[in-house]
């Protein structure tokens, strides 16, 4: 597809690709447990549903505590500031560029992992949409101690269908994230990079230095 | 000198209504020996089960027998009855505390259902297991004979019809009807307005969702066509019994519906307008004996389905059985739209990417 020389950078470390893969089972099968809980199919049955729901739920609460920890140890955060620049082009590319065959305006870097679309998909999963679904499923699954915590005032309903609404903001980013994958130089290209941890960019691309994430101190 | 058998008790209490398993669904003479599966207390031993007499809970105190939860508010604070024991009151909870279940896991969200949900509502899933109870009277067909026949039998030996009180339907195996209850009931008596438009309930439980001293419970609702006062839009009290051979005057003498009713209402000390007709009507009776053992429990989905158990119950939210359906419609109609997005996405670079070939 592309006549760039290609070359292999070393994108993602082990423990990246361990929390994307183990998140990614525990989303998927959030997703399946929890809408068979609000009852729009029936599966492993209600109560096995729940039960492994809030099972993976919690876990993956422990695993989203290392998964910020490791972020801000290793500054690995700065890859998620939001930018502006080239947006709108990275936005073109995807709208009519890519139909052309025209190379993608953003190239990955280790010091750039991310375009600035994705920077801001993630930047809102990571910091906004998890962790709106971890409180208000945490605070779902501790319904009974809401008088004795002082939530007395918290509503069910509006506290379970705000869980749902999370959940199809979830599943919709599933459905555009997996395909998005099938965008690079061959269809599995970024699938096997978030196994093998190698990306293979063009050669001769240079990133600008507004995208390098600062270095460490 | 002894201790009651369930025998004495039952003598009178399994054959209210007129008859063995006439009144009450959970309680006839089935419990003089009953298996296990019937009743998790007095079953016999042989069958697995404890061996209870009417007596093991319904202690006695100064001639007061424990019980009767429709008496007085059956729980008036969720704790441990176990102080209560010898009390006028007897629930599951005196025994079996506030955490009846294991703790851990899922048994430990059974545990959290004690405070909205009645023990008997899981644990007597269906109540007339062993004979069939009668779940409906029509009085409005009595005083006639049906195939010139007094009496007519149904197929479990159960009269069906009776011409001195009308037709009757029996159900075994019956799914309770659930409904909010505080432990009171509400009557409608002689002097209450009806409504005849509609089922007129001689009896409903009290109780909702907010008071926290209300539990969701199984109730076994007795249908009736009952005679009423057309015009005062009341009850009415039929003089039934003759008092002697000349009693023309009741019911079960000369079938005059107009008598016995005028005849009653007088002696009652109440107006009769003399126009009587006859109203769709229910009472409840709520179902506690007859606990099955464990594992005849209803599973969850029982309830936390739509057009489950409870679907009928209003003013809280259930996982499972409640929704919005704009979020809903809503959610779905997004994650349709981003699977169809994607895929004209890729098939326009799948075709795209063949005419650069082409070129």
């Amino acid at each position: 597809m592309s006549e760039h020389k290609m070359k292999k950078i070393y994108l993602y470390s082990k423990f990246e690709r361990f929390w994307h893969w183990v998140q990614s089972v525990l989303i998927i099968l959030l997703l399946v447990t929890g809408f068979e809980v609000h009852g729009s199919f029936e599966l492993l049955g209600f109560m096995k549903a729940v039960d492994i729901h809030n099972t993976i739920g919690l876990t993956w609460l422990i695993l989203f505590v290392f998964i910020v920890f490791w972020m801000f140890v290793t500054h690995e955060y700065k890859q998620y500031i939001p930018t502006t620049k080239k947006l709108f082009e990275v936005a073109m590319y995807y709208s009519s560029g890519i139909f052309k065959g025209e190379p993608h305006p953003v190239q990955k870097s280790k010091n750039a992992k991310h375009n600035p679309m994705q920077r801001l998909t993630y930047l809102g999963l990571t910091a906004v949409l998890l962790p709106f679904q971890m409180v208000t499923g945490l605070l779902y699954w501790a319904y009974n101690d809401w008088a004795d915590w002082g939530l007395g005032f918290l509503d069910l309903e509006v506290l379970a269908l705000l869980h749902l609404i999370g959940g199809f903001a979830i599943l919709i980013f599933l459905i555009v994230h997996v395909y998005m994958t099938t965008t690079g130089h061959t269809i599995t290209a970024h699938i096997a990079a978030m196994f093998s941890g190698w990306e293979e960019v063009p050669e001769e691309e240079t990133v600008p230095d507004w995208e390098r994430k600062a270095e460490r101190h | 000198m002894g201790r009651p058998s369930r025998q004495n008790c039952g003598s009178c209490h399994f054959y209210g209504g007129g008859g063995d398993a006439v009144k009450h669904g959970d309680l006839d003479s089935s419990l003089v020996k009953p298996a296990k599966n019937l009743d998790v207390h007095m079953g016999t031993l042989e069958s697995g089960g404890q061996n209870f007499t009417c007596s093991r809970c319904h202690t006695t105190r100064n001639h007061h027998i424990a019980g009767r939860i429709y008496d007085k508010p059956a729980a008036l604070e969720r704790k441990s009855l176990l102080q209560d024991d010898l009390g006028d009151k007897i629930m599951c909870e005196s025994c079996h505390g506030m955490q009846p279940h294991k703790s851990g896991g899922m048994d430990s969200k059974l545990n959290d259902h004690v405070d909205k949900v009645a023990c008997q509502s899981c644990h007597i899933a269906e109540f007339a297991r062993s004979q069939p109870t009668k779940m409906s009277w029509d009085w409005s067909v009595a005083g006639q004979l049906r195939d010139g026949k007094a009496k007519v039998k149904g197929p479990d030996g159960k009269a069906v019809f009776v011409k001195k009180k009308g037709a009757f339907v029996w159900e075994q195996n019956v799914v309770p009807e659930y409904y909010w209850f505080d432990g009171t009931l509400d009557y409608v008596t002689v002097e209450d307005p009806i409504d005849p438009t509609g089922e007129v309930w001689l009896n409903r439980p009290n109780g909702s969702y907010d008071d926290p001293f209300s539990r969701i419970m199984p109730f076994k609702v007795h249908r009736g066509k009952t005679p009423y006062d057309k015009v005062n839009k009341v009850m009415v009290i039929p003089h039934l019994f003759p008092r002697n051979k000349e009693d023309k005057d009741a019911y079960w003498k000369s079938f005059d519906w107009q008598k016995a009713i005028k005849s009653g209402m007088k002696y009652a000390g109440q107006k009769y307008s003399g126009e009587y007709g006859f109203v769709d009507t229910a009472y409840v009776f709520p179902t506690t004996h007859m606990v099955a053992p464990r594992e005849k429990a209803l599973d969850c989905a029982q309830c936390h389905t739509k057009d489950g158990r409870l679907e009928n119950l209003e003013g809280f939210y259930m996982p499972g059985r409640d929704s919005v359906e704009l979020i809903n419609a809503a959610g779905w109609t997004g994650v349709i739209g981003a699977l169809v997005a994607v895929f004209i996405h890729g098939v326009m670079r799948f075709v795209a990417g063949l005419r650069r070939k082409e070129d």
